[in-house]
């Protein structure tokens, strides 16, 4: 029972949120930068994003966690005027 | 006739946009927390800058989510006036009763300065007592104010005279030098299209007495008021 229990606990909804190609992304140029200054050359470019971690409990049924993740990363990780998201279920 | 200022956990230009009402537009002001969900009582209401949840995850983001803001929702709905500043736009912007977001501004700075804006429209609530052409100084401080939107917002806004505000030099030409952040088309104000709802990025509620170096906010806030005093009277 305490196996199943850490195992259901383990289970993880990764969200990665990015900035769509057409907007500007002014902190990745500035990293860019300082990677250059570094002595770092072929980095053609860098994009900043957002990596979020949400820990699922085993309340919610395993079926809807796609789902249930999906809508999390659209409606408030992410803005779809200016980002892109992509979800991953991790069991 | 009744103003309310919504206030959120990191707002700080509440009192800022009271005063201005009270004093200056001689109406009465309530505060509003975010809490509160009965908006019966008011006519229109300021959606005041700061730093509304520290900014985190996306600035307005978290605010969109706050109880007030269904309430607001249904307020603008009905026609209810609803004016944001600063973080107030980017709430309004997060919470889709203004299209478009606010991103980093392109310099990364946050930048404090008084900046010169050109009035584009005198045809909405806001605005009434201002000229198409005007231009108004006033103060900007934030990090956040690049407006961007799509190609068809974009077509939208210009088309349905919805960009409210642009930013400009002293003499209202769109130079680069001019623009503060990075701001699609030197856009620094808009307005929804009932043009109940509007958003811009300086303080005009910081701009209310000499004192503090100008006085041109005034009349956006009395066009509020005289709008609501006329409608009223029909």
């Amino acid at each position: 029972m305490l196996l199943v229990t850490v195992y259901l606990l383990s289970m993880k909804a990764k969200v990665y949120v990015t900035l769509k190609p057409s907007v500007l992304d002014p902190q990745g140029k500035a990293i860019q930068h300082s990677v250059e200054l570094l002595g770092f050359q072929g980095i053609a470019d860098v994009r900043q994003g957002k990596y979020f971690e949400i820990a699922l409990d085993q309340s919610l049924d395993p079926k809807g966690v796609e789902e249930a993740a999906e809508r999390i990363a659209r409606e408030v990780l992410a803005n779809p005027v200016i980002e892109d998201y992509r979800v991953e279920i991790e069991e | 006739m009744k103003f309310g200022v919504v206030i959120f956990p990191g707002s700080n230009c509440d009192h800022d946009a009271y005063h201005v009402l009270s004093k200056h537009v001689g109406q009465p002001v309530d505060f509003v927390w975010h809490r509160d969900t009965d908006l019966s009582s008011y006519d229109a209401l300021v959606i005041p800058g700061g730093f509304s949840y520290g900014d985190y995850l996306r600035a307005g983001a978290l605010a969109r989510f706050s109880p007030v803001m269904n309430s607001v929702r249904e307020f603008a709905a009905r026609g209810g006036l609803v004016l944001g500043i600063c973080n107030g736009f980017q709430i309004l912007c997060e919470a889709k009763l203004l299209p478009g977001a606010l991103i980093r501004n392109h310099d990364l700075h946050f930048t404090c300065a008084h900046i010169s804006v050109r009035v584009e429209t005198s045809a909405t609530p806001f605005t009434s007592e201002l000229e198409s052409g005007q231009i108004l100084r006033l103060p900007i401080a934030h990090a956040e104010g690049n407006y961007v939107c799509d190609e068809a917002t974009f077509a939208e806004l210009k088309r349905d005279n919805r960009i409210v505000f642009r930013y400009c030099d002293e003499d209202g030409a769109l130079t680069e030098a001019a623009n503060p952040n990075g701001s699609r088309d030197w856009i620094a104000g808009i307005c929804n299209r009932k043009r109940n709802v509007m958003g811009l990025m300086p303080h005009p509620e910081r701009a209310c007495e000499e004192m503090l170096g100008s006085s041109d906010g005034r009349p956006i806030f009395q066009s509020l008021s005289n709008t609501l005093a006329a409608m009223q009277e029909r």
